[in-house]
C-alpha cells in the first residue's frame, strides 16, 4: 500500500519533516528485527511525545494504515517486521528517564528508554531493576514490556511484568489511556498495565511506564559448574531448587554454546565439557552469599560437576555475564542462519526438554544447540542452518514444530520470553486452544476496532468489525 | 542444495560474503555506536549499514548515492567491529564500500587532492596557512565536490575554532634530518611525520623527537614521506593509498632503521595496515607486511623501552582521551596512560567513556556538521567533569576537535599530545 502524499504531508505536521523516513536506505533500515524475517514498510515517522504518537494515530486509523511499534528490533518473533506495509513507529527518541522515586521506590520512564540505561539510572540511588534480558543494551522499555522480557535473573526476581506498575499508552484511534500508578496495591478497575504487557504493540502504543524497583543487593557470588554428561548439568536445576536454594540465576549452555562463546571471547571456559551451568547467588549478607554459593558448589559436585569456580572479582563476573549475553551472536558464524526459540517448560521438566530437544537434533540431521534461563525452565533451542538450501529449509520447520510439540507435551509453552510475533503463529492455536484466541480477538477488537495496531502478529487475522 | 545467484560487481574489489552474511542483526553493535547514539536512527547504526551492504552485494540493491551516503555517515571509529560477538566489522564494510563507489564512477575532485596534492609535501607547504589547512583535509574540494556549497555561518566559525595555535613555520623545516642519540645508543628509528603533526602540531612533533633522543634513539626524519594515507582510505580512493603505501615503503627501506614510529594515531593505523592493503600485490606484499611490522606509535615504543626517569615534575590535572585509531585500530591503550603516570606531580585523572570517539573523524566537521558536533559534545561533557588542566591525546584530529570542544563547552584546558608533557618534564630537569 501507499501512503498518499497528502497524509504524509499531516505526518510531517505532527513530528517535523525530518523526522518522516521514506528513503529507500531508511525503509529498507526499519524492515528487519533481530530475526531472519524482513519487509519493506511504507513509511518511518519517529515520534517525540506522547502528544505527537495520538496525533499519528487518530490519522492512522482514519486512513485504516497499518501502525508497527518498534523500540531496538532486537526482538525475536518478527514482531516489529512490517509485513503488509504500514507505517513503522520507532519510540526511540522518547528515551527520558523522568524521574527514579527513592522513597516509593520507582522509576517513570519513557517507552524508548533503553534498559540498561534504566539499570544505570536506578543503581546510582542503590536501587536495582531486576528484569535483564541478555539484550539489556540493545532492547527498549517499551519492547521489553510489549514482549514481557524475561533474562537470567528471572528466577529469582520475575520477569518484566512483574515490575510494571503503570503504563502510558495511545490507543489506535488516538486516545491516551493511562493506567496504575505509584501504589502498590490497586484494585480499581482493570488492570490495563499487566494488560500491555505481553501485548506486542497490538493494543496500543506504550509511551510512558512507572516500573517498581527494588533494593539493590550488596553482595553477589558467581559460580561457574562444569559437566561431563548435559544431562547432570540439566538435573542440577532441580536439584539446587529442592534443596530449598534459589539462587538469582542458574543459566545452561551446551558443549557448542561454550565452544562458540570461548572462540569469541578467549575467557577460559572449559571448552571440553558438554555444559556448564552459571550459577549467581546475592543478597544483603556477606556469608550468607557465600554459604549459599558454597552449598550450591557442593549440590553441583553430588550431582556431577567435574569442577565448580566461583569469580574471584568484580571483572571476572562481568566478563562471565558478557559471555553469556553473547551466546547467541558468537553461534552466528556456524552458519548463514540461525533460528532462536524460546520454549518454557515447568522446571522439573528440563531434563527431559533438554533430552528431547537433542533428539530431534540428530533424527533431523540439524545442529541444534540448547542454552537459556534453565533455572526458570525456558531454553533457548538454536537450530543453525542455510535458508538458501530449500531441503535445510525443510527440516528447520519440521524441527520447530516437534520442539514445540515436546514443549506443549511436557506442559509447557511455545515461548517463555521472546512472544509470538510472526514466526510463532502458526502454532499459537496447538498451545493456548480456539477459546483463547477467540476471547483475545475480542480484547483487541476493542481497543484496535479498525486492526491498524500491528496486524498479523501474535493473534491471527480477523475480518474488521462489522458496525465500522 | 544452496543455488547462488551471479553478483554484481564482476572484477571489482568487494567485501567478501564472509564479511557480511552472518550478520544476524541482533543489535548488539547499537549501543556502542556513536552515530546510532546520537540520531537514534537504525540507519545510522552499524547493523543498519552492515544490511544495506549485504542488500548491494547479493544484488538486491541498487548502487544509489544514497545507499554510499550511509557509509559515508560512519565515523569509522570501529567500536562496532569490537563490539560484535560475530567478529563482523561493519566499520570496514562501510569504508570498503566507499572504495567500491570509487571503482564504480571515480570521483574527479579525488584526483586532484590524493594524487596531486598530498603527494607533493612541498605544494602544501607553500601555502599560506589557512590555505594549507584546507589543502591539507582537502576541505574546500571536498565541500566543493559534495556540493555543499554554502557551509552554515555556525559551521564556518566551528571551522576556525578547529584550529590549533598556526606555526609559522612546518615541523618538517625544524626538525633535522638525522637527531643523535643522546646516551647510549639504543635503536636506529624512522620518524613518520604526518601531515597534520608536520603542519598543525610542530611542537608536539618536535618534542617527540626530543624524547626520542633522550632515551638513547637516533631519529631519521626523511624529507620525503607522503601522506599515510588514511584521507583516502575515508574516502574511499584505495588506489591512492596504494600509491602513498608503496611511496612510503620504498623511502623508509633505505633508511635501514630498527622501527618506523609515528606520533599521530592516524598515520600509525594506516601504516600499520600497509601489508593488508597491499596482500594481494605479489611485488609488495612481502615489503609491505615488513614495513607494517616494524610501525609502532610513539607511546607504545616508548612503553616497550626502559625510559630515563624524567626529573621534572607538572603539577596538573591531565585526562586522556583514547583516538579511536590507537585504541581499536591500534589496541594501543595503556601505553599513553603509562607516560603521563611516569611524570612527578602529574594527576591522571580517567573520564567515563574516554575511548568513546570526539567526532572528528577527518572531515565529519564539513559533511555531516551535526552529528559530529552532536558526538562532540556528549565527549566534552565527559572531559568537563574531570575538571583539566590539560587534555592529552595523541592524534592530531582528535585534538582539533577537542580544542573546539573546549571552546563550544567554555573548558579552560590545554590540549596537548602525551609526548609533550613527557618533553615538558625532560626539559624542566635542564633548568
Ligand atoms: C542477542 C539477543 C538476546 C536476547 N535475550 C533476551 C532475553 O534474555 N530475554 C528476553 O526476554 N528477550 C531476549 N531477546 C529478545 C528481545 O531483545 C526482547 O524481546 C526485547 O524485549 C525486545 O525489545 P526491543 O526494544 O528491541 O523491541 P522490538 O524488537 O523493537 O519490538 C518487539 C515487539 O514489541 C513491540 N513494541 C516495541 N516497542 C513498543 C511500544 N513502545 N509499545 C508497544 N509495542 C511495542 C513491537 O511492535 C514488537 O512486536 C534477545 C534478543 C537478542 C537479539
Amino acid at each position: 500500500m501507499a501512503i498518499c502524499t497528502a497524509v504524509v504531508k499531516q505526518l510531517q505536521a505532527i513530528v517535523g519533516r525530518k523526522y518522516v523516513l521514506d528513503s529507500r536506505e531508511d525503509l529498507l533500515c526499519y524492515s528487519f528485527d533481530g530475526t531472519f524475517a524482513e519487509f519493506m514498510p511504507d513509511l518511518v515517522v519517529e515520534p517525540g511525545s506522547t502528544e505527537e504518537v495520538s496525533a499519528i494515530l487518530k490519522l492512522a486509523n482514519e486512513h485504516e494504515i497499518p501502525i508497527i511499534a518498534r523500540g531496538m528490533g532486537s526482538g525475536l518473533a518478527a514482531g516489529t517486521v512490517p509485513f503488509g506495509g504500514g507505517i513503522v513507529l520507532p519510540l526511540n527518541r522518547m528515551d527520558a528517564i523522568l524521574e527514579i522515586d527513592p522513597l516509593n521506590m520507582t522509576a517513570t520512564v519513557e517507552a524508548g528508554v533503553i534498559t540498561f540505561d534504566l539499570q544505570t539510572a536506578a543503581e546510582c540511588h542503590n536501587l536495582f531493576y531486576p528484569p535483564d534480558p541478555s539484550s539489556i543494551k540493545h532492547s527498549t522499555i517499551g519492547g521489553n514490556i510489549a514482549c514481557n522480557a524475561g533474562g537470567p535473573r528471572c528466577l529469582k526476581y520475575g520477569v518484566t511484568g512483574n515490575y510494571v506498575m503503570g503504563v502510558t499508552a495511545v490507543l489506535a484511534d488516538g486516545r491516551i489511556i493511562k493506567s496504575g500508578g505509584k501504589t502498590i496495591k490497586n484494585v480499581t478497575g482493570y488492570n490495563f498495565a499487566q494488560l500491555f504487557t505481553g501485548s506486542e504493540g497490538t493494543l496500543g502504543i506504550i509511551t510512558e511506564a512507572i516500573l517498581k524497583l527494588v533494593s539493590k543487593p550488596h553482595y553477589v557470588r558467581t559460580a561457574v559448574a562444569a559437566f561431563d554428561s548435559l544431562d547432570d548439568a540439566s538435573r542440577t536445576v532441580n536439584a539446587v531448587l529442592s534443596a530449598g536454594i534459589v539462587p538469582a540465576t542458574m543459566e545452561l549452555m551446551d558443549e557448542t554454546a561454550i565452544i562458540c562463546i570461548e572462540e569469541a571471547m578467549h575467557l577460559g571456559l572449559p571448552v571440553d565439557k558438554e555444559a556448564i551451568l552459571i550459577i549467581e547467588a546475592d543478597g544483603f549478607d556477606q556469608d550468607g552469599v557465600r554459604h549459599e554459593i558454597e552449598a550450591i558448589a557442593r549440590i553441583c559436585q553430588d550431582t556431577g560437576a567435574s569442577s565448580v569456580q566461583v569469580a574471584k572479582d568484580e571483572a571476572e563476573r562481568a566478563d562471565l555475564w558478557r559471555a553469556r549475553r553473547s551466546v547467541g551472536p558468537s553461534l552466528a558464524r556456524r552458519a548463514p542462519n540461525k533460528l532462536g526459540e524460546d520454549i518454557s517448560v515447568p522446571r522439573s521438566q528440563i531434563p527431559e526438554a533438554v533430552r528431547r530437544i537433542k533428539e530431534i537434533s540428530r533424527r533431523l540431521e540439524l545442529p541444534i544447540v540448547v542454552f537459556g534461563h534453565a533455572g526458570d525452565g525456558n531454553l533457548h533451542p538454536n537450530i543453525l542452518f542455510d535458508q538458501r538450501d530449500p531441503d535445510q529449509w525443510d527440516r528447520v520447520q519440521r524441527a520447530v514444530t516437534e520442539i514445540f510439540a515436546a514443549a506443549v507435551d511436557l506442559g509447557g509453552t511455545l515461548s517463555g520470553e521472546h512472544g509470538v510475533g510472526t514466526l510463532k503463529l502458526p502454532y499459537l492455536e496447538s498451545d493456548v486452544g480456539r477459546i483463547s484466541i477467540e476471547v483475545q480477538q475480542l480484547i483487541k477488537r476493542a481497543l484496535d476496532p479498525k486492526g491498524i495496531l500491528n496486524p498479523g502478529k501474535a493473534l491471527p487475522l480477523m475480518e474488521p468489525s462489522s458496525h465500522d | 542444495m544452496v543455488v547462488e545467484s551471479p553478483k554484481p560487481f564482476p572484477n571489482m574489489e568487494v567485501p567478501t560474503e564472509d564479511e557480511y552474511l552472518y550478520c544476524i542483526r541482533c543489535g548488539a553493535c547499537l549501543y556502542t555506536c556513536p552515530t546510532y547514539r546520537e540520531t537514534v536512527r537504525e540507519t545510522d547504526s552499524p547493523r543498519g549499514r552492515i544490511f544495506l551492504a549485504r542488500k548491494l552485494l547479493d544484488g538486491s540493491e541498487e548502487i544509489t548515492p544514497n545507499l554510499i551516503e550511509q557509509m559515508y555517515r560512519c565515523l569509522a571509529c570501529g567500536a562496532c567491529n569490537v563490539a560484535c560477538a560475530v567478529g563482523n566489522k561493519p566499520a570496514d564494510i562501510a569504508l570498503q564500500l566507499r572504495w567500491l563507489a570509487q571503482q564504480v564512477e571515480p570521483a574527479g575532485w579525488k584526483e586532484v587532492v590524493f594524487h596531486k596534492t598530498l603527494t607533493r609535501p612541498g605544494l602544501m607547504e607553500a601555502g599560506t596557512v589557512p590555505l594549507r589547512l584546507y589543502q591539507l583535509l582537502g576541505f574546500r574540494t571536498v565541500a566543493n565536490a559534495l556540493r555543499i556549497t554554502s557551509l552554515l555561518p555556525r559551521q564556518l566559525r566551528d571551522m576556525e575554532r578547529q584550529l590549533p595555535g598556526i606555526p609559522a613555520r612546518t615541523a618538517r623545516s625544524q626538525i633535522a634530518e638525522v637527531t643523535p642519540a643522546m646516551g647510549e645508543h639504543r635503536a636506529r628509528v624512522g620518524f613518520f611525520l604526518g601531515c597534520a603533526q608536520n603542519l598543525l602540531f610542530t611542537e608536539g612533533s618536535k618534542a617527540t623527537v626530543r624524547v626520542l633522543a633522550r632515551n638513547g634513539n637516533q631519529v631519521i626524519t626523511p624529507r620525503s614521506a607522503q601522506c599515510c594515507g588514511m584521507p583516502a582510505i575515508g574516502y574511499g580512493d584505495w588506489d591512492a593509498l596504494r600509491a602513498f603505501a608503496r611511496h612510503n615503503i620504498e623511502l623508509f627501506e633505505k633508511l635501514d632503521v630498527d622501527f618506523i614510529v609515528t606520533d599521530c594515531a592516524t598515520c600509525g593505523s594506516s601504516l600499520k595496515e600497509y601489508g593488508h592493503y597491499l596482500a594481494g600485490d605479489p611485488v609488495w606484499a612481502e615489503r609491505a607486511a615488513d614495513f607494517s611490522a616494524r610501525v609502532k606509535d610513539i607511546s607504545e615504543y616508548l612503553s616497550s623501552l626502559e625510559l630515563v626517569k624524567p626529573a621534572g615534575r607538572i603539577k596538573a590535572r591531565v585526562t586522556y582521551h583514547d583516538p579511536c585509531h590507537l585504541v581499536r585500530a591500534q589496541e594501543v591503550r595503556d601505553q599513553p596512560r603509562q607516560l603521563l603516570q611516569m611524570i612527578e606531580g602529574l594527576e591522571l585523572v580517567e573520564m567515563n567513556e574516554a575511548d568513546w570517539c570526539c567526532g572528528s573523524a577527518g572531515t565529519q566537521i564539513i559533511t555531516h556538521y551535526e552529528t559530529s558536533m552532536g558526538v562532540l559534545d556528549k565527549k566534552m561533557a565527559n572531559v568537563a567533569a574531570t575538571e583539566p588542566d590539560y587534555v592529552a591525546s595523541g592524534c592530531p584530529g582528535c585534538q582539533m576537535q577537542l580544542t573546539l570542544g573546549c571552546k563550544r563547552s567554555g573548558i579552560q584546558a590545554d590540549i596537548v599530545h602525551p609526548v609533550q608533557l613527557l618533553d615538558r618534564a625532560y626539559q624542566d630537569e635542564q633548568d
